[in-house]
């Protein structure tokens, strides 16, 4: 019995054996460099490519937001002082500047552009709002020019649409045009020796005439940019240059009760254009 | 055959030690009961127009936080001597505030600020809570007054003492944090569990925002008045349908006085630009949280109407949303005065006041 167990144990490792050795070994992978198309039974000795790494052609993009009154820098510290003087000659203070700005856009060589959509609202008291860095992925090129809207577009400026801005009490009105504030910029001017509120709100244009609404925002250009790696941009806001060119903006007669004034709106959108530019840019 | 059994019977015998391994780390409590999550239930309005609710990811709502957190806000075992609970203050039918100026603490000694209301905390933006917004969360909020001494004039150590070697509160905390060792943290994490839940958000004003009711003309024309640059102004600061909250949770000097003697934000900040300022507080309830203001100077809502009528005193730092200072303010008509009185009734919630979850349990 124990030696016909012991043949048959034999004889069964011998197939193994045997069937194992009948079979060519090689690499039977088709996409290695060493393939064997005669091999049958992979035998662990594959070769690959390196790959190497591509070249990034995109990277992120973060904005910053600083501020300054003609050259000289505003903070939230530097609020309810009246250091600053405007163009029509009024001494005033800052104690709230607010603002949102939407659909950053970079413009190609060729005419096309590329959109980041959405908007960002800045908020000098609140430093995580001086920083706006959007899930984006930008091609490296040269750009001809940069712009953004400010305030909201006619497409985006949609009455009660957005959380994050109706908790804020951002909303203006629907009886003088809906959608929500541009801007809330306010303070203090020097008025015969007193000191004078101002509100400067900014947002739809309504004509009590009319009974009509005008969008408002308008577009800030900052210039051409070229691109060559992740890239944080500066956008600097001269408040100063929200009181002239091409006119000056009197606060004696454009102080309070601003968001229903169709010519004070209207003045804002047309003064505004030139208060942006492009500050430190690094990549 | 015997040793192939035993084998096997050991290899079972090995696997359940190791799940009972694996399963239970549980070592404080000795218990490994898990407390059963709650969702809160966000208003209509509340999900339809602003942000989610803040819950700290550290303290998750749970059936038996928010159970253990309401016990304890309405038991006086908090306070030093027994006879004073967070509800004492902070009562349900006042919307959670009181009917005095000033509270009185367990020594009879007043304090200097007026109780604030609490609904709809979860909701507070910025997370700046009190009148000057010292406590940057919920939590922090409520270790100050069981050890302030003209409040609950406690010691934290005694009042975890007295829960520690109280009948039942050792097994109410186990079923709420897994664990029977009580301490300031866990306390507050169930008050504040519970002050979450409190939820406002069925006055008239919502209803008819829902369309359920309507309101009635005076009710309207004391909104549009509310919502008009030139006649109230009021949405700056306090809101607008859009935001059921009616507050900007943000700081303001509303032109009570022309000096300080609470100098409100500015005695946190050190910052002299924000002396004066107090939180906006809700224009919901008002029907039950009078008297109003941070030191409850004005007993009626229509003292308050007049103050920002005409009653506006200049500051540095006064709020330049205030207009017309010079002559007091923005002078409404008797008629407008009445009319926003009405709106701002509009905006009290009494199944608020009286929803059987906030009672004493």
């Amino acid at each position: 019995m124990k030696t016909k167990n012991l043949f048959i144990l034999i004889v069964l490792f011998g197939a193994i054996i045997f069937s194992s050795c009948s079979k060519k070994e090689g690499c039977t992978d088709p996409s290695a460099e060493n393939y064997d198309p005669n091999a049958e039974k992979d035998n662990g000795t594959c070769v690959y490519k390196t790959p190497t790494p591509p070249t990034a052609t995109s990277g992120s993009v973060t904005f910053t937001f600083a501020h300054h009154f003609a050259g000289t820098t505003v903070t939230s510290a530097d609020f309810n002082a009246f250091n600053y003087v405007n163009a029509n000659n009024d001494t005033l203070s800052i104690s709230k500047l607010k603002y949102l700005i939407s659909d950053i856009r970079f413009y190609k060589s060729n005419g096309d552009s590329l959109v980041i959509e959405g908007y960002h609202f800045v908020d000098l008291t609140t430093s995580s709002t001086l920083t706006y860095a959007p899930t984006f992925d930008l091609p490296f090129d040269t750009y001809t020019g940069i712009s953004f809207n400010f305030g909201l577009d006619s497409v985006d400026n949609v009455t009660n649409a957005y959380p994050d801005l109706n908790i804020l009490n951002w909303n203006w009105l629907d009886t003088i045009g809906g959608g929500y504030h541009f801007m809330q910029m306010e303070g203090y001017y020097k008025y015969q020796g007193n000191d004078s509120a101002y509100t400067y709100h900014m947002g739809t244009a309504h004509n009590m005439m009319t009974m009509t609404n005008e969008q408002n925002y308008f577009k800030a250009d900052l210039g051409a940019i070229t691109i060559t790696n992740n890239i944080s941009i500066q956008i600097k806001m001269d408040i100063s240059e929200w009181y002239k060119n091409p006119t000056n903006w009197d606060l004696n007669q454009y102080h309070s009760d601003l968001m229903m004034n169709y010519t004070a709106q209207k003045l804002m959108n047309t003064i505004g254009k030139d208060v942006f530019s492009l500050g430190v840019v690094v990549q | 055959m015997k040793d192939v059994t035993l084998y096997i019977i050991s290899c079972i015998v090995f696997t359940a030690f190791l799940f009972s391994c694996t399963k239970d780390t549980n070592s404080t409590g000795g218990s490994s009961i898990k407390p059963t999550p709650y969702e809160l239930v966000i208003p209509q309005l509340f999900a339809q127009y602003i942000t989610p609710p803040i819950i700290p990811e550290n303290n998750p709502l749970t059936v038996q936080g928010i159970a253990l957190g309401r016990k304890l806000f309405f038991d006086p075992i908090l306070s030093g001597n027994g006879t004073q609970a967070c509800a004492s203050c902070h009562n349900p039918q006042s919307s959670f505030s009181d009917t005095s100026a000033f509270s009185m603490g367990i020594d009879g000694i007043t304090g200097g600020r007026n109780a604030m209301p609490i609904f709809n905390m979860a909701w507070n933006l910025g997370e700046f809570f009190f009148w000057d917004g010292r406590a940057n969360n919920v939590e922090a909020q409520a270790l100050g007054p069981v050890i302030n001494p003209i409040e609950m004039h406690n010691t934290w150590q005694s009042a975890v003492a007295t829960l520690q070697n109280h009948s039942s509160y050792p097994d109410l905390f186990n079923a709420a944090f897994g664990t029977n060792m009580i301490d300031s943290t866990l306390v507050v994490k169930a008050i504040a569990q519970f002050e979450r839940t409190l939820i406002s958000s069925n006055s008239r004003f919502d209803k008819y925002l829902m369309g359920q009711i309507s309101l009635t003309p005076q009710e309207l024309d004391g909104f549009n008045a509310f919502m008009a640059e030139n006649r109230g102004d009021c949405f700056h600061c306090h809101g607008n349908a859009a935001n059921p909250l009616w507050t900007d949770n943000l700081f303001h000097n509303n032109g009570l006085d022309a000096t300080f003697t609470d100098l409100g934000l500015g005695g946190i900040t050190g910052n002299a630009a924000d002396n004066g300022k107090c939180k906006t507080p809700s224009l919901r309830n008002l029907a039950y949280t009078a008297p109003y203001m941070h030191d409850g100077r004005f007993a009626t809502l229509d003292e308050v109407i007049n103050h920002y009528s005409e009653g506006l005193q200049y500051s540095p730092t006064i709020d330049p949303l205030l207009k017309y200072i010079g002559q007091g303010g923005v002078q409404l008509t008797v008629s407008d005065k009445a009319a926003l009185k009405a709106f701002l009734l509009s905006l009290s919630d009494d199944s608020f006041v009286n929803n059987p979850d906030f009672q004493q349990p």
